[in-house]
Formats: C-alpha cells, structure tokens, sequence
C-alpha cells in the first residue's frame, strides 16, 4: 500500500512540475527584453513531455516493461522539466544574463519549429557530406590496416608514414585542402575522410595484430588458405578492435565536419551556426547546437546498434 | 590402414634469443615409427621438444633437418590428413560451437557433401543442444569437446594432441580421456598424444616413448601391454609408473637412503 502511494506520487512529480512551470510562464511578469513569438513554444514543448509521460502510463497499466521504465524516468523527466523551468525563469523574467546571448526558450523552440523546412535541408546537407567522408575514411581505413596488421612487408614501408601523418589533426589540412582539391565539397569530404581513416588504420592494424598466433594456426590445421583466413579468422578477431576505430572515427568526423562547415562551406548546420552567430541570432546559435547533438547522438547510438549485432559473442568494450 | 608415421633422424634448432649464444637445440636426432592405428603418447621433462616434435608433425614447424613421412608421403605443411588439438581449446570465439566444428569443412570447400559429418560429430562428442552456443557460455570440458570434434570432422588418419587435457580438473579430464579412448577405437585412427601425466600416458596409450632433456632423443619406448578396457585403479597400472619414471629420474633411490643410516 505504502509502495504504491509512493509509486503514484513519483508519477505525478513531472505534473506538479509542469502545472508550476506553467504558474511561473503567466504569473510572473516578463523581462520585456525577449523578442516575443507567435506562440507560447515553451509550453507546447511541455504539453509534448506531459503528454508522452501520460501516453506511457497508460501503457504502462498493461505493459509491464513500459511501466518499470516510465516509474524508474518520472523523477529524471521531473528534473529535466525543473531545469527549463529555471532557464525560462532566469533568461525570460529576470536580467541576470544578457538576453542577446542567452534567448528565451520561446524563442529558441520557436525557430526549430518555424524554420524547420530551411533547417532540415541544413541537416540533410550535413547527413550527406558526412556520410560520404565517412564512408570513404572507413573503407580505405579498413583496408590499409588489414595490409599493415595482416602483411609485413606492407607493415614495413607504410607503418612510419602512418604514424608521420596520421595524427596530424584534421584541421591543420583544411587550407591545403581547399586550394587543392577541385570543389570545396571534395575537399570536404577528403577532410572527414582522413579524419576517420586514421583511427579505423591503427585500430584494424592493431586488431589483427594483437590476435593470439595460435588462432591462425587452427585454421591452417584445418586447412584455411591466406585469403580464408583473412577473411574468417583475421577480420573476426580483430572486430571488437575495429569498432572501436570506427568510434574513434566517428567522434573524429563530428569534429572535422564542424570545423569545414564553419570554414568556407555555404551549407550544413555547422554552416548555419555561424551564420546565425554573424548575424548576432543567438537563438539560432543554439538551435543548431540542440541539432548537431541530437544528430551526433543518434549516429552513435545507431553504430552501437550494429555493432550490438555484430559482436553479439563479445562483451561491450563501450558501454553506450 | 593409413595412419604410419615415420620420423627419421628429426634435428630442430631454434635460434637463442641472446644472439652471441649458441642455438638451441630442441631435437637432436629423433627416430621413431608409429604404427597406423596405435595410439603413442610422448612424455619427457618440461622443454625436451616433444610439442616441437607435434608441430613438425603437423606441419606447423619445419624441421631443421630430416623427415617426417605420413603413409609414404613427407610431411611439408599442414595437411587435413593430421587434425590437431591444441593445449587449451582454442574455439574461435566469434563463432558458434557449430560454426567452429564446420569450420574445415568451409575452409576446405567441402562443407556442402558434408554437412552431415558436423552434427555427428556434435553428438559423439556430447554437445547436442548446444550448436547455437558461442564458446564462452560453455564450461572447459565442452569447449574442448568441441574443439576435438573440430578436429576430428574432416576425418583425418592422424590426430595429433597437445597436452589437450592439461587445464581441465581432475574429473573432466578423466571423463575426456575414456571419450577420446572410444572416439579413437570407432575411428580407428592413429594418435599422438603429448602429455606431462604419466598415469593419463599409461592409461590411453599402446606405447609410451618416454623423451629425455634437451637437445632430446628418445630415451626409452615402453609398449603398454594392458588389455582394454583398462582399469584406473590396477596394480599394474604401478609396474609402468615405476619404469617410467626411472627413466625420467624422478623415480626416487630408496635404496641408497637405507645405507645413511
């Protein structure tokens, strides 16, 4: 009886905290400095959390694994709801900032929403110049490590020239690249790519190497040719290691695609962000950045997913 | 019957890690016949170049001079005629334990014609209901269970074993060496077994060669001549040890110690 009082309120919590952040939206009077908005975005983004709160209950009543997550999320979504509340406070009724810098979330939301058409094409942009790099970096990565980890004499001549450039940051590229390269999009996409070919390299390369003599040895008892085992014993084995290339890679990528979009690019969201940062439009500032991290955030989950199912033998190195 | 072995006068020479030293010689001269279907087990003190001798046989290691023959034929590589089951299981562990048991068979492109052989040799050696397992969700004896029907798949003439048992406990290793006993006889192929355990050298072999120190040759061939199946607990089982030893030196001179007195 106690347990489900105590379970009960716990749900309420995000409600009372709504109910009073919606008190302090109207009852205390603005700064008058924010830029007003066609409509109260904060709240509606509010409604949205109380209303997929309120949607997971209900399934919950049935659903035992949605009721465990909402009850064990109802106090984390409270703070979330409490820490807005205070934002809104400090940057909409108060003076404590500089509301140049600091945009009321009416104002922020309200961007997201009203340029979404302008936005999206932005991201889409960024998707798509990413994914290029990033494709390009992990497959040429991928097989210059295999040649150094699998191959001596490979290993030989390239492995100093790999430790020369590989760590140079990607960045230190960016003016050679741009007057080289024929288009600043192939430029671009040179720069992520090396920013994810060097890790995936090491990582592959020290992946195969690292694996146990004796591994190799089964095979060729068991009668594998070199292609063979490449194939089914060298890249197996060396996967957990060249996952975590990939990640390194990618975090790397997130970098180096900021960087080009903020460095001669007319497009992306990194683009964007400098932009709205010339034009002194801090609310866009800010926009791009919930963007990006939603956008990053995603991409990672999303290659833990696969790698999830790839090494489905092997426990996480990475916990994500 | 194929399955003859044939070593004559086997040198190997490892170069010192200490390169102004001399090479270390692992064998000097190793002769010896094994018979096709007999099982041979080779024992000798820690580094006498008796896992180096197993090696040559199965083709992983090169001698530094002389010749293996199997059936005739010199040994030059790694052959699907020898399965050899290493120290430890070694399973891959990416793939399943049906995944590994196939293993040669794929590699050596002929899964297809014998597929079957796979789940027979799951179910000899005990592991059905666990196809589907990666090897790490089994317990030691079954990952070296699966790690010997991975060997035996391809039906080879010759299975060569390297201390297969040495890290299992003292029951499960018991239990494997009446099921490699069995798997042996049905399959009528010749063994070569190394091991550090005289008793586990007794109790499965024909023929025990017992190998002296480096650089080593062979320092007694001792036939066990002991009707199968054999009985752990026989008197016997004594007489051997005590030759054996004596030839390793490790007999003990009880003799001698009366005369101190």
């Amino acid at each position: 009886m106690r347990n489900k009082l105590f379970t009960v309120s716990k749900l309420l919590l995000p409600f009372i905290a709504i109910a009073i952040s919606v008190l302090l939206y109207y009852y205390i009077p603005n700064n008058g400095k924010q830029k007003q908005t066609a409509h109260p975005y904060y709240l509606f983004f509010l409604a949205v959390i109380g209303s997929v709160i309120l949607i997971e209950i209900l399934i919950g009543l049935f659903v035992q694994s949605i009721r465990k997550r909402v009850i064990h999320k109802a106090p984390f979504l409270t703070g979330v709801i409490v820490f807005l509340a205070l934002l809104n406070f400090v940057t909409s009724k108060t003076t404590l900032l500089p509301t140049l810098y600091f945009p009321s979330l009416d104002r922020i939301i309200s961007l997201l929403v009203e340029s979404r058409v302008f936005l999206l094409r932005n991201i889409g942009d960024s998707l798509k110049l990413l994914a290029t790099g990033f494709a390009w970096g992990a497959v040429v990565g991928f097989f210059t490590g295999l040649a150094l980890g699998y191959f001596k004499v490979v290993g030989y001549w390239l492995n100093p020239i790999t430790k020369i450039i590989g760590p140079i940051p990607t960045t230190a590229w960016i003016p050679l690249a741009l007057s080289t390269f024929p288009t600043t999009h192939s430029a671009n996409v040179f720069l992520i790519a090396f920013a994810v070919w060097f890790p995936v390299t090491l990582m592959t390369s020290s992946g195969i190497q690292s694996i146990s003599n004796v591994n190799f040895e089964v095979s060729r008892t068991l009668g594998a040719s070199t292609i063979y085992q490449i194939v089914h014993v060298a890249i197996p084995a060396a996967m957990p290691s060249i996952f975590l290339g990939v990640f390194y890679g990618t975090v790397s990528s997130f970098a180096t695609l900021m960087a080009v979009e903020m460095n001669g690019n007319s497009s992306g969201i990194g683009w964007y962000i400098n932009w709205q940062k010339s034009v002194m439009m801090y609310d866009g500032v800010y926009a791009g950045l919930i963007l990006i991290a939603l956008i990053c955030s995603l991409s990672l989950t999303l290659l833990f997913k696969v790698r999830d199912r790839v090494l489905t033998w092997q426990k996480g190195v990475i916990k994500w | 019957m194929v399955g003859e072995i044939n070593i004559k006068d086997v040198h190997k020479k490892f170069p010192n890690t200490d390169p102004t030293k001399e090479d270390i010689v692992a064998l000097n001269g190793f002769s010896l016949d094994i018979k096709p279907g007999s099982f041979v087990s080779l024992i000798g003190p820690s580094g006498c170049g008796k896992s180096t001798l197993l090696r040559i046989i199965g083709g992983l290691d090169k001698a530094t001079s002389g010749e293996i023959y199997l059936d005739g034929i010199k040994i030059r590589k790694p052959g699907s005629d020898r399965g050899f089951a290493f120290q430890g299981s070694n399973l891959f562990p990416w793939l399943t334990v049906e995944k590994n048991i196939a293993f040669g068979l794929k590699a050596r492109h002929i899964f297809k014609e014998q597929k079957a052989s796979v789940q027979e040799f799951i179910k000899l050696v005990g592991l059905e209901g666990f196809e589907k397992s990666f090897p790490h969700q089994l317990s030691g004896g079954m990952q070296q269970r699966a790690s010997l029907a991975r060997a035996l798949v391809g039906h080879p003439s010759v299975l060569l074993l390297d201390e297969p048992l040495g890290a299992l406990d003292a029951f499960t290793r018991m239990n494997l060496q009446d099921e490699i006993i069995s798997i042996w006889k049905k399959h009528n192929m010749t063994m070569v077994m190394v091991t550090h355990d005289v008793d586990e050298a007794i109790y499965m072999s024909d023929q025990v060669v017992v190998m002296s120190a480096r650089p080593s040759k062979v320092e007694a061939i001792i036939d066990i001549d002991l009707p199968r199946p054999r009985a752990r607990a026989q008197d016997t089982f004594q007489e051997y040890r005590t030759k054996i030893l004596n030839v390793l030196n490790l007999g003990g001179k009880v003799d001698e110690v009366e005369y101190y007195l």
